[in-house]
């Protein structure tokens, strides 16, 4: 589904990413371990299209994707959420989840400019709506509310739940856990792994690279911009070298 | 000083509300599209004179007034549109304070436009509906004063609509709040910076139109306008909407009233003072903002 070669990335003065190769298939969770710095919040920014690539190709269902803007690449159903939440603050709850939803309207300008209440009861997104409160029961209780206001681990759903209101084809997480209790993390990535499951296809960061290991099919290790090894997830997990440096 | 009854007090508020929602509306362009490129748009007044000019014009061809009104505004959205796609668009990522200058450009080149077009002589648009002063509680009121607070009011009320109850403004403020977050939901900022311009020139355009009557129209008239209009803006804050509003509200009312009460001759330079006091009142709030502007300008160049 997403195939990338030879992928430089320069940011700033920093060689970011060097040389990268790798591919996701259809329905499969690939995860992407890494320390600080590493590169791994610069691949996803490149695969969405907010970061200019120097060289290589990212080719998504059969599609260049070099040079195309993030609101395409989402329109084609590249979901990304961000590192850092980057959740609108003085916006509500609920309009940041249908902003998610936006992908879908773009273009349709008598939508766009009709009430927003008639678009919060389509049928497609009144059915993403109550997925993402089953999954996050606080984000309704919290729906008119700013997004501001929440606390930091509820910004991370919110943020999710926005990621998945465009019902992506592709997801592109960073940080899953990101500020989230132990339980919920573990609860998300269960959930990531029910959301393959029905066909989504993953692309993960996470800190907790074992735990991400565990639900993931194979994994590539990011090295100061490199991929320094690839392989299963249970290759990976048993490594001796990627345990030392990685998995403590 | 004159021995001022209730009603004449009332008559400078009101008058001063009037022209204040003129300095609304350009407040409001102004603050949109900051919000939305970061972009302090100076050419903002020019919007209004385009606005008035086209409306005189097309008055002069014989369309009914009402007609008149709606294709200025059209007409000056779409030169709102090309303007952004012909200066701001190919500069994207140059730093604000060029951007700034650009925008001082494209005032001196419209005002120049319209010298050549419509040259120095001024025009006139008739009252909406003509007929004597209305007397409320001793305040006297020309008929156009109402029609512009009852345009602007509804300007606002459509404004608030599209901002507060439609998918397109919710997308319009979270491109405000985060460009690059909003990209990755699909929405295009290049588009939302083209509207934010559309919107823009809209708002001045039907300033122009409404206060024309009232005033000269020629082609320097967005001058003054656009300065009153910024000082209403920095007044709001610079980044909202109702602060705009309430901005220009107080400006035109403080005008109203120095002038009524002190001499018509310290009108402009009330403005001006009350943008100075401001800018030390809300210190605190505002030079973050236009520190931070120098900032990123010197990030650009370092
Ligand atoms: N905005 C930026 N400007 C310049 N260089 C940057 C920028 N963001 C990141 N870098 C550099 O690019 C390299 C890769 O950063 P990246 O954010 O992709 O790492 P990461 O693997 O996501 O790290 P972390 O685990 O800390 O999130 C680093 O050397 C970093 O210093
Ligand atoms: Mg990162």
């Amino acid at each position: 589904m997403l195939t990338i070669e030879g992928l430089s990335v320069k940011r700033g003065g920093v060689q970011a990413l060097r040389e990268v190769t790798l591919h996701v298939d259809e329905g499969e969770i690939v995860s992407l371990v890494g320390a600080n710095g590493a590169g791994k919040s610069t691949l996803l920014y490149a695969i969405a299209g907010s970061l200019p690539i120097s060289s290589g190709r990212i080719e998504y269902q059969g599609q260049a994707l070099n040079g195309m803007s993030p609101e395409r690449t989402a329109r084609l159903g590249i979901g990304l959420t961000p590192e850092g939440r980057q959740i609108f603050g003085t916006l509500s709850v609920l309009d940041n989840l249908l902003l998610g939803a936006y992908v879908d309207y773009a273009g349709h300008w008598r939508d766009l400019l009709g009430n927003i209440k008639r678009i919060a009861n389509d049928d497609s997104v009144r059915e993403r709506l109550a997925t993402v409160y089953d999954l996050f029961p606080i984000l309704e209780e919290r729906q008119s509310q700013d997004g501001g206001n929440l606390s930091g681990g509820e910004q991370q759903m919110l943020a999710i739940g926005r990621a998945l209101m465009s019902s992506p084809r592709l997801l592109l997480v960073d940080e899953l856990s990101m500020g989230l209790a132990p339980n919920l993390a573990r609860q998300l990535l269960g959930l990531l792994g029910r959301m393959r499951d029905l066909g989504l296809t993953i692309l993960l960061v996470e800190q907790d690279a074992r735990a991400a290991l565990k639900v993931a099919e194979r994994g590539y290790v990011l090295e100061t911009g490199r991929i320094v090894a690839e392989g299963t997830a249970s290759e990976l997990l048993n490594s001796d070298r990627i345990q030392k440096a990685y998995l403590g | 000083m004159p021995d001022y009854g209730f009603g004449d007090y009332l008559q400078f508020v009101l008058s001063g509300l009037s022209t204040g929602s003129i300095y609304a509306l350009v407040a409001l362009g102004i603050v949109i599209i900051y919000s939305v490129t970061g972009i302090i748009n100076l050419a903002q007044g020019e919007y209004t004179m385009l606005g008035a000019m086209f409306a005189v014009t097309f008055y002069k061809w014989g369309l009914p007034l009402p007609l008149a009104f709606a294709a200025s505004v059209i007409v000056v959205i779409l030169i709102g549109m090309l303007i952004e796609r012909l200066t701001v668009k190919p500069v994207r990522s140059a730093s604000p304070v060029t951007l700034i200058i650009i925008t001082v450009g494209v005032s001196i080149i419209i005002r120049g436009v319209a010298l050549l077009i419509w040259g120095a002589t001024p025009y006139s648009l008739p009252e909406f509906t003509p007929g004597a002063p209305l007397t409320l509680f001793g305040a006297i009121l020309s008929r156009q004063r109402l029609w512009i607070m009852g345009v602007t009011a509804l300007v606002l009320a459509l404004l608030y609509y599209l901002l507060e109850r439609t998918l397109l403004g919710k997308a319009l403020r979270a491109c405000a709040i985060n460009q690059t977050a909003a990209s990755f939901m699909g929405v295009s900022p290049g588009q939302m910076s083209l509207l934010s311009f559309a919107l823009s020139a809209a708002l001045g355009a039907v300033a122009g139109i409404v206060i024309a009557p009232l005033t000269l129209v020629s082609y320097n008239m967005g001058l003054m306008l656009g300065l009153k209009g910024f000082v209403a803006a920095v007044i709001g804050g610079l980044v909202s909407a109702p602060g705009a509003v309430i901005g220009g509200l107080l400006l035109g009312v403080i005008e109203s009233l120095s002038a009524g009460l002190i001499s018509s001759g310290m009108k402009d330079a009330i403005a001006f003072l009350a943008l100075f006091v401001v800018l030390l009142w809300r210190a605190e709030e505002v030079t973050p903002r236009l520190r931070s502007l120098l900032r990123r300008q010197s990030e650009v160049e370092g």
